[in-house]
């Protein structure tokens, strides 16, 4: 089966210090993969990389089209939602025109509004704090509305930048039950970049383990967890 | 009595055409950062063209909204063609950009349109308002100024194009993620702020004549409005355009005379930016992490 997406020799450079040294890593449709590595591993970096949101050498492709070179405005509309690290929320504006953003590249009305509802159902409490400063929110409220607005854009593809950080572990719990809830029942496929390898594994059912801008590890996130090997050399636990 | 109603009436009409200037300044510095002190040159070249179109036997009319939709295009035009490759220009060499585009502007104003006074027309100078404390003209001018704010208010907070200019003003990369076409937004900036250019040259140009120097110290004005009101607030550039044109007609009626009153006026902008740095109605924002 074709993948959904496919990045071949991914590189990447912050001004001269070269940040991914040839990423390969594969997300199929339907599932969600887990991206793992330590802080400064470049994690982030191959999430923009694949957003178009940095200049790279290498090939990506999207449902076997290649979106290399395109700008981020445009690889959006294809249907790839990022969640970016720090959560990209519009602190400035409230939950509802936070939300109303999301939707920004289908704005009819009545569609806007059941899909308001639907991203309602997973995360109540955005409906209390429609007319809210996104701002003032809790950190775990942030991070909802976060997934919130990518899902706005009915996306076939979420990139969610470590939805953990910085939360207590019960919101985190919660935040990675609704996330399973979306993948399946919206049928949208996820790429989760997480450093909490645990946490990531038991939600993925692929993962791919990067250090220093490479891929070293890749397979089934089951095999991952019962590797004694892998464990303790990349995930500390 | 009569008078000072009178002078608070006609500092609330020059007010608002600050405000209008003022308001294009902060759409501009809102999403780049960057004073585009060529505002009050593009304003003048709009007015001149109102002032051709009328020459040519355009009814007023005809040629108000003619203009306003000409001075868009134009201010669509300079971001897309000239400003837009200095992106990732440093913020001096902007400013130099800036006011080559000033000289520039107003060097074309006087070499098509020549050196001499010219009279602009009123369309209400001939009516008669009923109340004889309030000009007419000065009546058209609240009028119209206050029509285009509640209308770009309505843009900015109702519609789905109007949130998602504010939304590129407030955080270009994610508005990127939720596919906003951000070269655009500044661009369309760039033309609403020509389009209130425009309105204001046009307002002014029956008060004090057409020509080109016209716009200099009504850009200054300007400047020092957005400056009172906070350069990042549109509602405090309006009010800082009101306020600034209400002081200066009273103090230059009853206080030092019409000669001192920009003198004052800065003075007094000064004092209030020395005890709120960020202008009168400077924006705080409520943060959480
Ligand atoms: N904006 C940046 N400018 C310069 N270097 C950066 C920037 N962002 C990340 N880096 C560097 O690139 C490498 C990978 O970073 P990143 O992708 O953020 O790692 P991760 O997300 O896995 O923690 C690190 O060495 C980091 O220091
Ligand atoms: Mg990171």
């Amino acid at each position: 089966m074709q993948p959904l997406l496919q990045t071949r020799g991914l590189t990447a450079f912050y001004g001269s210090t070269q940040a991914l040294f040839g990423v390969d890593i594969t997300v199929q449709a339907g599932g969600i993969t887990a991206l793992l590595g330590a802080n400064g591993a470049g994690k982030t970096t191959t999430l923009r990389a694949i957003c178009g949101m940095i200049r790279i050498a290498g090939e990506i492709s999207f449902d076997g089209n290649s979106i290399r070179g395109m700008p981020t405005e445009s690889i959006v509309r294809l249907g790839i939602a990022h969640v970016p690290d720090g959560r990209g929320t519009f602190t400035d504006l409230t939950v509802e025109e936070n939300l109303r953003l999301g939707g920004y590249l289908r704005p009819s009305h009545p569609e806007l509004a059941a899909d308001m509802e639907r991203v309602f159902g997973y995360f109540p409490v955005l409906k209390q704090r429609l007319r809210q400063q996104a701002g003032t929110l809790s950190g775990g409220e942030q991070q909802m509305l976060a997934i919130s607005r990518a899902l706005m854009l009915r996306p076939r593809l979420m990139l969610l930048d470590e939805p953990s950080f910085g939360l207590a572990p019960l919101i985190v719990q919660e935040i990675f039950r609704i996330m399973r809830r979306i993948n399946e029942e919206e049928k949208v496929s996820m790429l989760l970049v997480e450093q909490n390898a645990k946490l990531a594994l038991d939600l993925a059912d692929h993962a791919f383990l990067i250090e220093t801008g490479k891929v070293v590890v890749a397979g089934k996130a089951a095999d991952m967890i019962n590797d004694e090997g892998v464990r303790r050399a990349y995930l500390g636990y | 009595m009569d008078l000072l109603i009178q002078q608070i009436f006609s500092g609330l009409a020059t007010g608002s055409i600050y405000a209008s200037l003022a308001l294009a300044l902060v759409m501009i510095f809102n999403s780049t950062n960057h004073i585009n002190f060529a505002q009050g040159e593009m304003a003048l070249i709009s007015t001149y063209f109102a002032w051709t179109l009328i020459a040519l036997g355009f009814p007023y009319w005809a040629a108000f909204p003619l203009t306003i939709v000409a001075s868009f295009a134009f201010g669509v035009l300079v971001e897309r063609l000239l400003i837009r490759s200095f992106h990732n220009a440093p913020h001096l060499s902007l400013v130099v950009v800036f006011i080559g585009l000033l000289l520039a502007f107003n060097a074309l104003a006087g070499w098509i349109w020549g050196f001499l006074l010219k009279e602009f027309p009123s369309p209400v100078r001939n009516l008669n308002t009923g109340t004889p404390l309030i000009a007419a003209h000065e009546l058209f001018v609240l009028c119209v100024t206050l029509g285009l704010l509640a209308v770009l208010y309505i843009f900015f907070r109702f519609t789905t194009l109007g949130l998602a200019m504010r939304a590129a003003a407030l955080n270009p990369t994610s508005a990127r993620l939720v596919g906003i076409r951000v070269g655009w937004m500044l661009a369309l900036g760039w033309g609403l702020a020509g389009a209130l250019g425009a309105v204001a040259g046009m307002l002014v140009a029956p008060i004090v004549y057409l020509d080109p120097s016209m716009m200099i110290g009504i850009l200054l004005y300007a400047f020092a409005s957005a400056m009172l009101g906070g350069l990042n607030n549109p509602a405090g550039a309006v009010a800082g355009g009101l306020i600034f044109g209400v002081v200066e007609n009273l103090v230059g009626t009853y206080l030092i005379g019409h000669e001192l009153k920009l003198t004052f006026a800065l003075i007094v902008v000064i004092a209030v930016l020395l005890i709120r740095p960020a202008g009168l109605f400077g924006k705080v924002i409520v943060k959480r992490v």
